[in-house]
């Protein structure tokens, strides 16, 4: 029946074009695309040709692979390692922050405890300080616990993400009916039965959104590891690129843009993939608590 | 491709991050140094016992140069790393030495930077293992640069001092002759714009390095710093002879807008919209290794000077410093002797398109007299070496000079944006840096 009215009234509200809109649209993507284009078209560049030719179409020789060579193996394979790194932050870090975020998320949802509302105001300020402004005094305290300059040092503060738990608990409102828990304890299922075998399935939108906000911002984490790490055996990709930046500055200088820009590109290149594969729950993610069932 | 303003932007963001931390480094600088007592004994003794250390360096013959040290001396385990490149590196270092660990043993820091933890007790006075009678084998230049009145905090590595880079084809094309004075210069800069305005005598866009270098040379001296006591006048009569030449490049639209070490800088040095670079003596291994295309077109002259008088100034370089935080000072600093004055550190050194700061590499005939191949086999060492000797003596850096740097965008930088007096930016300067030096618990004259 619901279903019948839904079909009528689309059919309704035939979308219109819109020659305004449709430019505007193209415009916006000309835009986004734009520097992306210009990331593959001066990765197939020599460091030469970048200076020669121009910007914004292919010119000199196709180094594409050549470039990709060089990025994996300049100065003993170090880029692989920053991957490597990056892998292990990502996976430890924005997993365990999504695992966190779930279990608090979901049990400040659905449990009723004294002190609740003064978690909620908690995570809700927590929330609004920018994750820069603690990177100063969170690295002076973990230089006191020695633990600068080693991965913990970008693990452990990734573990914490205010945002994500509010997702969640705002998420597990809606989604997980309280009547369904009532029913799965009166057949005698345990608080963590009931969380693993029902919760946790219907969580999983709302899961995955979070998922993919913490792999992007783990991915993308660049203020914090600069100024843990001093050593680039640990650096992540971000400082790591940087770094390979900055080499083409001052006395001594050793520009390799071309490996700075090939290396940009093959850094994106994971984090597009995750994006196209989790899109779709990432949409129902968004669109969750929007309209009420 | 050209990613400035965002490494500004975070680069901003981390000044502001190591001015937080600069707070406690840098205030109130006392007496005394770190690193306990010893003397030069003790280094053959802490060579023989060996040890490890840890060294922070961007310089690209540091690695060669750590294998060498290793294989001479095999109980000793240095580990290398590359930190990042000079603010960058000053910016770990820095709050390292406010976090109390963390920092090297040995690190690399550049002449500008070095009063700022010279003066907050972070590095060890070298004179007690007995380094003043290393003060023989360096330029009296860069020897000034690592020393605070009797105390050694570093030796010098390599050294910058100015001269004159010019695309010999364009000038050449354009029929313009080498200046020697600054005024000849102006001249051949409007000259060269007026023929063809794609084509600029060079590029500024406000680069503290520079300027300073450039007050240097004209015999300002706008800092001086007697412990806690700084005196900071940006206007004397060296800075009024600077500006008097400069502001007619800047007002004029006859420099180019393009800042330093982007691709379209090394573009512009490759295709002769650059005509002239004044900058430091280790500029031919950056145009050989980076400019490759321009191979033939460049040649090197004394730098322009007001009355003939020939005068120049240190641009860029720096040397190696033992830190206070390091458990092995003699260790250290019996790496740190090995790095800067053994003959086979410094071979490496020089292979690898470096200028040095000792004397008897400067007068080794053999350096002096090599054909640059890049430069189309000019002799490009003797105008280089002969400059090592002219450079001006008596300045001084400021010990916030990282900061001041920081901030000389924001101020003279400005100036030149708008193409109006640079001794306006220059005065907007002195008072930022005035007020910023009396916080950290200087007393702060002008």
């Amino acid at each position: 029946m619901s279903a019948l009215r839904f079909a009528k009234t689309t059919s309704g509200l035939r979308p219109r074009r819109s020659i305004l809109l449709t430019v505007i649209m193209g415009l916006l993507a000309i835009y986004a695309l734009l520097p992306l284009f210009w990331l593959f078209v001066n990765s197939t560049k020599t460091q030469a040709a970048l200076f020669s030719t121009f910007g914004l179409w292919f010119g000199g020789e196709f180094a594409l692979f050549d470039n990709i060579v060089q990025t994996l193996t300049y100065d003993d394979g170090e880029f692989v390692r920053w991957l490597g790194n990056t892998l292990l932050y990502v996976v430890v870090g924005a997993g365990g922050a999504t695992a966190l975020a779930t279990l608090a998320g979901y049990g400040l949802a659905k449990f009723d405890f004294p002190g609740r509302r003064a978690v909620f105001a908690v995570v809700l300020g927590a929330v609004a300080v920018p994750g820069t402004a603690l990177a100063v005094p969170t690295f002076l305290m973990f230089s006191q616990l020695g633990l600068t300059n080693t991965p913990w040092a970008i693990i452990l503060p990734s573990l914490i993400s205010p945002f994500g738990l509010y997702l969640i608990w705002v998420y597990a409102v809606d989604s997980v009916p309280t009547e369904l828990l009532e029913a799965a304890r009166i057949d005698g299922a345990g608080e963590f039965r009931t969380f693993f075998t029902i919760s946790s399935r219907l969580l999983a939108p709302g899961f995955v959104t979070v998922l993919l906000f913490a792999i992007v911002a783990t991915w993308n984490n660049y203020f914090l590891p600069l100024i843990m790490l001093s050593d680039p055996a640990w650096y992540p990709l971000t400082v790591g690129l940087n770094q390979w930046n900055a080499q083409a500055t001052g006395v001594g200088a050793q520009p390799i843009y071309n490996l700075v820009i090939t290396g940009s590109l093959l850094t994106i290149i994971p984090i597009v993939v995750a994006f196209l594969f989790l899109q779709r729950y990432w949409q129902s993610g968004l669109s969750a608590g929007s309209v009420k069932q | 491709m050209n990613s400035t303003p965002r490494r500004r932007i975070l680069g901003a963001v981390a000044g502001l991050a190591l001015a937080g931390l600069a707070l406690a480094g840098c205030s109130a600088p006392s007496g005394g140094t770190g690193g306990g007592t010893g003397s030069a004994d003790d280094l053959d003794a802490a060579l023989e016992e060996g040890g490890e250390l840890t060294y922070w360096s961007w310089t690209p013959s540091a690695e060669a140069q750590v294998a060498a040290f290793e294989e001479a001396y095999p109980n000793v385990d240095v580990e290398l790393v590359n930190a990042g490149t000079n603010t960058e590196e000053y910016t770990k270092l820095q709050n390292a030495i406010k976090a109390g660990s963390g920092a090297p043993d040995v690190v690399q820091i550049e002449y500008y930077a070095l009063p700022q933890f010279a003066l907050s007790d972070s590095l060890v006075d070298l004179s007690q293992y007995g380094f003043g009678e290393l003060e023989d084998q360096y330029s009296p230049g860069t020897w000034g640069s690592v020393t605070v009145g009797d105390a050694i905090y570093g030796l010098p590595q390599d050294s910058g001092p100015m001269a004159l880079f010019y695309n010999k084809t364009v000038f050449d094309e354009f029929g313009l002759e080498v200046p020697t004075t600054w005024d000849e210069y102006v001249a051949a800069a409007e000259q060269l714009h007026t023929a063809d305005p794609t084509k600029y005598i060079t590029n500024d866009t406000g680069d503290a390095g520079f300027a300073t270098s450039m007050i240097w040379q004209a015999g300002g001296k706008p800092f001086q710093v007697e412990g806690t006591e700084v005196t900071i006048d940006l206007a004397d009569e060296g800075v009024q002879k600077w500006t008097g030449v400069w502001n007619q490049l800047v007002e004029n639209d006859l420099v180019a807008s393009v800042p330093g070490w982007t691709d379209e800088w090394f573009r512009a040095l490759g295709d002769g919209t650059i005509a002239t670079l004044v900058t430091g003596a280790w500029m031919p291994g950056v145009l050989q290794a980076s400019v490759p295309e321009a191979s033939g077109d460049w040649a090197v002259a004394p730098i322009p000077t007001y009355d003939g008088e020939p005068a120049t100034a240190e641009n860029g370089g720096g040397g190696q410093s033992v830190t206070s935080q390091s458990e092995n000072p003699a260790l250290a600093a019996a790496f740190l002797r090995w790095l800067n004055s053994d003959p086979a550190s410094i071979e490496i050194f020089l292979e690898s398109g470096g200028f040095p700061a000792t004397t008897d590499d400067l007068s080794d005939p053999e350096f002096v007299g090599v054909e640059s191949e890049y430069f189309g086999g000019q002799k490009i060492n003797e105008v280089l070496t002969q400059a090592s000797e002219e450079v001006v003596e008596g300045w001084q850096y400021l010990p916030f000079q990282t900061y001041a740097n920081s901030i000389f965008g924001d101020t003279v930088g400005q100036a030149y944006a708008d193409k109006r007096d640079l001794a306006e930016g220059l005065a907007e300067w002195q008072e930022q840096l005035v007020a910023y030096g009396n916080e950290q618990g200087f007393t702060v004259a002008e």
